[in-house]
């Protein structure tokens, strides 16, 4: 040990000037290297977009006695079927007077159900549009806008859809018809089981 | 002529700033990322045009894939453990903590109370095999995946309902979760969609 101190002790007389040259500033381009690889890492493993979803609603089971239930009136009433293959059937009304309702077929392209339904709704979509031109001529507030927007989807005029859904149709009709009551600003909807008696009114045409 | 004379100039840059600047990205990308959470199944999901974003936390995930085959997934490790817990003693099977642990660490499972034992002794890589994932019973026999949304809801109140199915999934398939969380008086749930490109897309 107090050898090799002497030496370095006598090799440093020898060589001050040189030690004393070196730079105490270090190289920096491994670590941002370093840096930039972990911002990588993390930018690419990360989910910056959170997934869409789509509210939905229920009714509870409970029973609910006769005379409080809300009754329908058939003049308001749309069924919306879906069927087979992306198919879509409708109906508006109910059986009156031993009459079938006339079944319609379409599909859910644009030109499709939606047309329907905006036609049957166009009072509200009209109203629903000035309201999102005054939203953003004005800036109303989001929650005023929404409370606005109820208001005028819960007109007492404005049809009621009933959703029934075939054991054949696949969950993206059922999502698509959902769109579709978002899009039509359709205010009161529901998805029910479906009855025998549509079975039978679609029979001919669901193949 | 005189030459004008340039000064030689090092081409060696100082780091130290893009260093700092680099670290400070990388600090703020680890305290805003939550890791892609791997999914047993491949599912995919239809495309709608609701905006509406999903909670972070209190979520339970009901994933159903395309063939009808149901899993279930919710967050937060201590609550994991208590619901293991609660379907061990409604089911009368008892789990170790080696086992409570290791279910803790699960995001999304889809086995049948009877394999779960063996499920969880299988190694993490093996268990997105296509022959383990064998998807929770919820027919009206045997409707494990009930007593999962009862017990889930029981160790924590606060959770909301995510439903992400695939958009070539079967309507009675659907039906049948459907009806299960209405029978426990589940009403309000989110559907998970991916977004719509544009309104003229849907066919």
């Amino acid at each position: 040990m107090s050898e090799v101190n002497t030496e370095s002790s006598g090799s440093k007389k020898g060589k001050k000037k040189g030690a004393k040259k070196v730079s105490t500033r270090i190289d920096f381009t491994p670590m941002v290297d370093l840096g930039f690889l972990l911002i990588t890492f993390f930018m690419l493993t990360t989910t910056m977009i959170k997934p869409q979803t789509m509210e939905i609603a229920m009714p509870s089971k409970d029973k609910v006695p006769d005379e409080e239930q809300t009754k329908v009136k058939a003049s308001r009433a749309i069924t919306i079927i879906l069927g087979k293959d992306n198919k879509v059937f409708y109906y508006e009304g109910t059986r009156e007077n031993d009459v079938d309702p006339a079944v319609e077929l379409t599909d859910f392209s644009s030109s499709g159900i939606r047309k329907f339904l905006i036609g049957r709704n166009y009072d509200v979509m009209l109203k629903v549009e000035e309201l999102q031109k005054e939203k953003r001529d004005k800036q109303m507030t989001e929650e005023e806008f929404e409370k606005k927007k109820l208001e005028i989807m819960s007109d007492k005029k404005a049809p009621i859809v009933i959703i029934k859904a075939t054991d054949e149709a696949t969950y993206k009709n059922l999502i698509d018809i959902l769109d579709e009551m978002a899009i039509c600003n359709i205010g009161k909807y529901a998805i029910v089981d479906i009855s025998d008696y549509d079975l039978e009114l679609i029979k001919d045409k669901n193949i | 002529m005189t030459k004008v004379k340039l000064p030689r100039k090092s081409t060696a840059i100082d780091m130290t700033a893009m260093c700092d600047v680099a670290f400070l990205l990388l600090t703020f990308f680890m305290l805003t990322s939550n890791f892609t959470q791997k999914e047993p199944v491949l599912v995919n999901t239809p495309s709608s045009i609701s905006e509406i974003k999903i909670p972070e936390r209190n979520i339970m995930t009901i994933l159903i894939d395309r063939s009808g085959k149901l899993f279930f997934g919710i967050d937060g490790q201590d609550k994991r453990i208590d619901l293991l817990k609660k379907m061990g003693e409604a089911y009368s099977y008892t789990f170790t903590d080696a086992e409570l642990k290791e279910f803790s660490l699960i995001n999304r499972f889809g086995v049948p109370i009877e394999q779960m034992k063996s499920f969880l002794a299988l190694k993490p890589a093996d268990r997105d095999l296509l022959e383990n994932a064998l998807g929770i019973p919820y027919d009206s026999l045997d409707n494990q995946f009930k007593s999962w949304v009862r017990f889930s809801r029981f160790v924590n109140p606060q959770l909301r309902i995510a439903i992400k199915a695939d958009q070539a999934l079967a309507y009675p398939v659907i039906k049948d979760v459907m009806n299960t969380l209405q029978d426990l008086d589940e009403n309000r749930y989110n559907l998970i969609t991916s977004l719509e490109q544009s309104p003229d897309q849907i066919q």
